[in-house]
């Protein structure tokens, strides 16, 4: 059997992964999506603990994440749109009108 | 299977009740006006039965107490004051959509939620309730720029945010085998947890999560964008209520789960209070917008807010929760001046265009004064008792030099907020400012100058509020 370890260092990689992610990409979209990796690195510890535990709160728990993330996923989607009709990039480098 | 008692939960199921009515009245009412009434009569309902829901229900999930029935309160009031001051400014804007009210509704559902919220999954699905609501009004100006800028901004970092909160919590859960609140404290309390460095990362992730939320610093690059540029009723809403609701979270999980771990985070919110009333305060003197400047000053308002939590007792907390009620109603009724000054191709968001208000307008420039009086803190405005008791209760529990540093940043706050009582009185105009008068407007700004004066000179009927709310934690 897989130790509770490993699936905690999967976890805690792939959530460094989109937090390191989230700061170096300057694109919208992949900043976004890092923020989706970091959403799965946590699922991952929360399943494996919740195996660990015998415990099923866990599992319920990233049923609602899951649901969250999507909802999540359309509203940053459509303001993305938005803002790529309005100015024409997805690049949070040009985007700096608000400034002071 | 017990069917769970609903009493506890009846405000909140009436604040749901009322955005699905209000989402199909959008179908068939094409008059918008209708809407915020039938919003309205809603919410005096849910103020009538706030009164009687207490208990706790749904397995300890969900905690109607005092503490929860005076923040929900606070929400209440920014709701329908910021609704009252959005009809006349989407009518000026030409973005009079229903969804605005829905979307008010529900975010102010969620702040109720995470009020109320005994455990933490309850917590974490009222905080993404509130945000993704406040996401998308922050960009309701569909075809402003600067609108869904502030949108963007507001959704990387809030949903950033949310993601490290919830690799706390599942530290939390992994640690102590639930996520139930008080149920994680008894079991820090009974096992000795000084040395896994697990529950400190947890802590940590908490303060970060929230800082952001209630924009401390060095969280706070979001929010002058965001306060600037969503629309001006959205600013006014996202300035008290999302912070507030941070605050009654932090208040919850702080004071219970964390008890054990007290030293370290008194350590650490202390020195966020202070960098964000020094960030706060000293960069909103050099702003000319008065939008971005309020957003700074909200940012240093944090900070004094936060300082209640350093204490960790009662007298603390209790005057951190006046702080916050005061500080929404002035907050509030600063903001409906601005949308006052707000007409058809005249933003009058710029601080000068405050100059010589009050030979053409003696009565708005009165009420603004007693606004920027009392966010100041200067008696006998409610701003000064809000201050006065979270100072001293600070004093009383020993941290003198805290105190001293909060009071030469309130001094230091007096210049930019009486550059506008300046500006107002002692200089001319050098441009014709119209006002934008409504009822509504015109009856936010009655309320809140009364109800601001009335703290300020009977504190005592207002006090006892918060000192009850306290007894439940």
């Amino acid at each position: 059997m897989v130790p509770l370890d490993w699936y905690l260092m999967l976890g805690g990689v792939v959530f460094c992964i989109g937090m390191v992610g989230f700061m170096i990409r300057r694109n919208i979209i992949m900043m976004f999506l890092a923020v989706e990796l970091m959403l799965n690195g946590v699922n991952i510890s929360l399943v494996a603990f919740s195996h660990y535990l015998q415990d099923l709160r866990g599992q319920v728990f990233v049923f609602f994440i899951i649901a969250v993330a999507a909802s999540e996923a359309a509203i940053g989607l459509a303001i993305v749109i938005l803002i790529s009709r309005n100015k024409n990039t997805i690049f949070i480098d040009e985007i700096n009108e608000l400034r002071g | 299977m017990v069917f769970p008692d609903l009493n506890p939960i009846m405000p909140e199921l009436i604040m749901t009740a009322l955005g699905l009515l209000l989402l199909v009245l959008e179908l068939f009412v094409k008059e918008k006006s209708n809407h915020v009434l039938v919003a309205l009569v809603g919410i005096a309902f849910i103020y009538f039965f706030l009164g009687y829901s207490t208990g706790v229900t749904f397995n300890g999930m969900f905690i109607a107490d005092s503490y929860s029935r005076f923040f929900k309160y606070i929400f209440l009031i920014c709701l329908t004051l910021s609704m009252l001051i959005s009809i006349r400014y989407l009518e000026i804007e030409k973005s009079l959509y229903g969804e605005y009210y829905i979307l008010l509704v529900f975010a102010t559902l969620g702040m109720m939620i995470m009020a109320s919220s005994g455990d933490l999954i309850l917590l974490y699905l009222g905080l993404e309730l509130m945000a993704l609501s406040t996401y998308i009004l922050a960009g309701f100006l569909r075809n402003n720029e600067k609108s869904t800028e502030a949108a963007i901004k507001y959704f990387l970092m809030g949903s950033f945010s949310s993601a490290l909160l919830l690799y706390g919590i599942t530290m939390l859960y992994g640690l102590t085998g639930t996520t139930d609140i008080k149920a994680i404290s008894i079991y820090l309390s009974s096992n000795d947890t000084t040395q896994n460095y697990s529950i400190l990362l947890a802590m940590v992730l908490f303060i970060v999560a929230f800082g952001f939320k209630i924009a401390a610093v060095p969280f706070h690059m979001w929010a002058p964008d965001v306060y600037e540029g969503a629309p001006t009723s959205v600013t006014a809403f996202m300035s008290v209520g999302p912070k507030a609701a941070g605050f009654a979270v932090l208040g919850r999980v702080f004071l219970t789960s964390f008890e054990t771990v007290h030293l370290e985070w008194t350590l650490i919110l202390s020195v966020l209070a202070i960098l964000t009333m020094a960030a706060g305060n000293i960069i909103a003197i050099s702003q000319t917008n008065i939008k971005r400047m309020l957003a700074y000053s909200s940012i240093s308002h944090a900070g004094y807010a936060l300082l209640g939590m350093v204490t960790g007792n009662a007298a603390g907390v209790s005057g951190m929760l006046n702080y916050l009620f005061i500080y929404a109603i002035m907050n509030l009724g600063a903001f409906a001046i601005i949308v006052m000054l707000h007409s058809e191709g005249f933003s009058g968001e710029d601080i000068s265009d405050y100059k010589g208000l009050s030979k053409s307008h003696p009565v708005v420039s009165l009420i603004m004064l007693i606004f920027m009086f009392s966010l100041t803190g200067i008696p006998p405005t409610a701003g000064f008792i809000g201050k006065f008791y979270l100072f001293s209760a600070l004093i009383d529990a020993g941290y003198v030099p805290l105190a001293i540093i909060a009071l030469l940043f309130s001094v230091i706050s007096a210049f930019f907020y009486l550059r506008i009582v300046m500006y107002m009185y002692m200089n001319d105009s050098d441009k014709e400012v119209s006002l934008s008068i409504s009822p509504a407007l015109g009856l936010v700004i009655l309320a809140t100058a009364i109800m601001v004066l009335y703290i300020g000179v009977f504190p005592q009927h207002f006090l006892i509020y918060a000192k009850t709310a306290i007894l439940s934690i």
